[in-house]
């Protein structure tokens, strides 16, 4: 038993390895598809052409290089590859398995600020080609808990190195406000108030630096590298992205944003949709998801499924993460964000803005929208066609491109069908191999 | 004795058209028990109208899809379905244009009430986590009727529940089989007549609960308590029948957890096994033939794939998820065409959710597992995956002779849908239960609201 299950796990990283070899240098032109730029209005019978990795031309009336390689998309959408703005994949393989999760960190009294998650991302993890396949090509890989969880970063889903996935880092600070317990903390304002004292020890700590160096400071909330790391927030290059639901809460942190000057984005937002106003005047921009309508705590009473159509017509700029709770929330189930733009759709969310949602909107809070989430030339080629709407069920991603390469391994569940699909006379016949 | 008792506590404020023959059946072999319905059912159906939807494309988990047909719902029952009927003139009639009807769906794993929103300490009450088999609690003890899900679930076009206890025990109680209807009691959302469930759990759970402290603190220890259960549940049986058909001496001393597991052995109470596994399914199977009772439906069986002909085989339905999986080391194998292979094998699939937000969308969890097996080459038609969601459950709760089909005679359980069903852009519109229309998604002023929501939840007034 253990040589076959062996065998199966270093079957399946070879067969990886041969089907991702298609070299990048290939120019592939995507012909008569309905291409979505979401940088710019939608293009019926338009033309993409992929080398060298990049997107060189996106059109409707494009000429195509001699010797490229060709993919009908008749009757098909052409779009950017989906950007997941909050998960842990690669971070967390199975939640139950303490071994494989390495998403939070201790931190110095739950202020972890210095903890760059994407340095125990598992670029092998078997969850990333599921999602993948389902047209996912780029995500921001998120550190949870504590009170400032720690740093993000948006990686591409290709094979490598993390040094080779990853896109930029860090594209946030993160953290939480509205579960004092979880921060070690007694209430809602003295998390606040945490909050701030770490914001001006930080600049405190930016304006005398030698002075620290020469232990002549007095003590400070958190620790050097917690500080150092917090002084692109309080410079307001790095935002500040705070997991937040109750309404007083978002109302609470926006207060902290204006007082330091910090970048604020909101993740989670149950209540946004009662702030909509003031976020869109404020500019700040709000990760929340579509299948979530429960009072599932006091802090998220108001949860609604119109959440993120409401604050779209208020003029919030929104990205669509995974809210679905349960199971849908875990790694695995990144290839569900589709799931949420349809439902974001029949919750009053326009379709565009759902598809710029789950592309382009991410690319730009994280400040990646010159390598991802749209169809322009000089973008990374992370491009999928899709058999049809790709938020209905009957659509699949027929052709996935990260960077110019097209993948179509076969995933770790795949392998299992194989294995299954014909199952043996009776239950006690070994399964074939 | 079980029987009269039984039907000499109807209330008779609560005269409902299939109580009587519905009670009967609950009594029926309760007869280790003085009563074998000491919380019995208080339900009425609401009050309702004679309607008849047109136009409609009917998805009637009976038989072939109906387009443009039409269905009358008379008395709280479904009086006539097809391409066209005969409706009274005072009827109520909903022009259904590109709308399509459904049987009510059955959720089978639900754990509404028991633990429910806002959640924290104070509201959970699914695991009876004190002792690993705890077959005594009845889960409808912990069910609390103003737990916000309830209306929710109702939106999505659920119309029966099964209510489990949670998955910390080996043996961990009965479960309650729901209406999705207000009540101000348990009782009066209890479907009149159901058989009660049984819930047990395999694998992690009890001996991650349980291994600190007594055990078990493995799989073996797992199957052992589950057969130490059983051995006393015979005996307890036994003594019991033997006692019910000669009255000789003083009758058995009463036991509440063996009264459960005695109505498993009879055939009474419909076993819900936990499991993840193929193997540990392999296994509980056999301990279901060492002591005679039938598992009804294996829940989760992220496995179930690699035993579909066993299940098939025994009769044995599969309550899975679309795509859960990973989550812990016995899910880990999950794949999206579990479903699809499953009901390919000739097993029955039930879509189910164990989760209080897909429960509201099982059409959606449905539309991803159909997909699952077309790319596999196994496509699975509307008309079948339709039962996945009403007919197999109902089943699965002993119910489908009553619910679960668009059948003349069956209770008017029906779902009026803005479109196709398994398109992501479709939402249950109208919802009957019992022909009583109890959800309605363009008239907010009707839509059922918790006594918890007054206040506490901003009133939307919108589709919820």
């Amino acid at each position: 038993m253990i040589s076959y299950r062996l065998n199966s796990r270093i079957g399946a990283v070879v067969f990886t390895a041969i089907l991702a070899t298609p070299a990048a240098a290939q120019t592939t032109a995507i012909t008569g598809g309905k291409v979505y730029p979401v940088s710019g209005p939608l293009i019926e019978n338009g033309t993409v052409i992929i080398a060298n990795g990049k997107i060189v031309a996106v059109g409707a009336n494009v000429p195509i290089p001699a010797g490229a390689q060709r993919i009908d998309a008749t009757g098909k959408i052409v779009t950017p590859g989906f950007v997941d703005a909050s998960t842990q994949l690669g971070v967390q393989e199975i939640a139950a398995v303490n071994d494989t999760r390495d998403m939070s960190a201790r931190g110095k009294d739950n202020i972890a600020a210095a903890f760059t998650v994407w340095e125990g991302l598992n670029p092998n993890s078997v969850m990333i080609a599921p999602a993948r396949k389902e047209g996912i090509t780029s995500f921001v890989v998120v550190p949870t808990g504590g009170l400032v969880s720690g740093q993000a970063a948006l990686v591409d889903v290709v094979p490598g190195t993390t040094t080779d996935m990853i896109v930029r880092s860090p594209v946030a600070m993160v953290a939480e406000v509205g579960d004092p317990q979880s921060a070690g903390l007694g209430s809602r304002g003295e998390l606040i108030v945490k909050l701030r004292e770490l914001l001006e020890d930080t600049k405190f700590f930016q304006a005398h630096r030698d002075a620290f160096d020469r232990a002549q400071t007095r003590p400070f909330v958190a620790s050097r590298l917690d500080l150092q790391a917090m002084i692109p927030v309080v410079e307001g290059k790095l935002p500040l992205l705070i997991t937040v639901n109750r309404a007083s809460d978002i109302d609470a942190a926006m207060r902290l944003a204006r007082d330091y000057n910090v970048k604020l984005m909101i993740s989670s937002g149950a209540e946004a949709w009662m702030m909509a106003d003031k976020l869109a005047a404020a500019r700040i921009p709000v990760l929340t998801g579509a299948m979530n309508n429960i009072p599932d705590g006091f802090a998220s009473l108001g949860q609604r499924q119109e959440n993120a159509g409401l604050l779209r017509k208020a003029g919030v700029q929104v990205a669509l993460i995974g809210n679905a709770g349960g199971g849908d929330e875990e790694a695995f189930n990144v290839r569900n964000l589709k799931q949420e733009a349809g439902n974001a759709v029949s919750y009053g969310m326009t379709w565009d803005d759902a598809l710029r949602a789950v592309t382009l909107a991410p690319a730009e809070f994280f400040g990646a929208a010159d390598r991802v989430g749209s169809l322009q030339p000089g973008r990374e080629a992370n491009v999928v066609v899709w058999s049809g709407d790709p938020f209905e069920f009957t659509t699949r991603a027929e052709h996935v491109f990260v960077r110019g390469r097209e993948y179509n391994e076969k995933t770790r569940q795949d392998l299992l069908i194989e294995r299954y699909r014909n199952l043996p006379g009776t239950h006690n016949t070994p399964p074939p191999r | 004795m079980g029987t009269a008792g039984c039907t000499a506590r109807t209330p008779t404020t609560a005269p409902s058209p299939s109580r009587d023959s519905a009670q009967a059946d609950a009594g029926r072999g309760g007869i280790s028990t003085p009563n074998a319905d000491p919380f019995p059912s208080t339900y009425v159906p609401f009050p309702s109208r004679t309607t008849v939807v047109r136009n409609v494309n009917i998805l009637t988990a009976a038989g072939p899809l109906i387009r443009n047909g039409a269905i009358l719902l008379q008395n709280g029952k479904i009086a006539a379905v097809g391409t066209t009927v005969e409706a009274p003139a005072d009827a109520l009639v909903i022009d259904g244009s590109g709308k399509y009807v459904t049987p009510g769906i059955v959720d089978d794993h639900s754990h509404l009430g028991v633990y429910a929103a806002p959640g924290g300490n104070a509201l959970s009450d699914g695991n009876e986590a004190t002792n690993p088999a705890t077959p005594q609690v009845w889960a409808e003890h912990s069910v609390w009727p103003q737990d916000p899900q309830f209306p929710r679930n109702l939106a999505g076009g659920v119309t029966t529940l099964q209510v489990l206890p949670g998955s910390a025990n080996l043996i961990g109680g009965r479960s309650a089989i729901l209406k999705v209807v207000p009540g101000r009691t348990v009782q009066a959302m209890k479907f009149p007549g159901a058989k009660y469930g049984l819930k047990m759990a395999c694998g992690e759970n009890p001996k991650r609960v349980y291994g600190g402290r007594g055990g078990p603190s493995t799989r073996m220890g797992n199957v052992a308590g589950y057969r130490a259960a059983w051995i006393k549940a015979v005996d307890y049986r036994r003594k019991w029948d033997k006692w019910n058909a000669d009255h000789k001496g003083d009758p058995p001393a009463r036991d509440l957890g063996n009264e459960t597991l005695a109505e498993v052995l009879r055939g009474n109470i419909l076993v819900h096994n936990h499991c993840y596994r193929a193997d540990e399914m392999a296994q509980m199977i056999d301990i279901a033939h060492e002591f005679g009772y039938q598992i009804r439906s294996f829940h989760h069986g992220v496995e179930a794939y690699k035993i579909a002909d066993l299940l098939a085989k025994e009769g044995i339905a599969g309550s899975l998820w679309a795509d859960w999986g990973s989550f812990k080391m016995e899910a880990i194998d999950a794949v999206k065409a579990n479903m699809a292979l499953v009901d390919h094998a000739g097993a029955r699939v039930i879509v189910h959710s164990d989760d209080p937000s897909g429960s509201q969308r099982l059409n959606q969890e449905a539309a991803k597992a159909m997909e699952a097996g077309a790319e596999i080459g196994i496509p699975v038609s509307e008309e079948q995956a339709i039962k996945w969601l009403t007919i197999n459950p109902a089943w699965a709760l002993g119910l489908d002779d009553r619910i679960g089909s668009l059948e003349k005679g069956k209770n008017a359980d029906v779902v009026l849908w803005t479109g196709d069903p398994f398109s992501i852009y479709s939402k249950p519109e109208k919802v009957w239960i019992d022909g009583a229309l109890l959800y309605d998604r363009l008239d907010a002023s009707e839509q059922w609201r918790t006594d918890f929501e007054l206040g506490f939840v901003p009133f939307t007034g919108t589709n919820r």
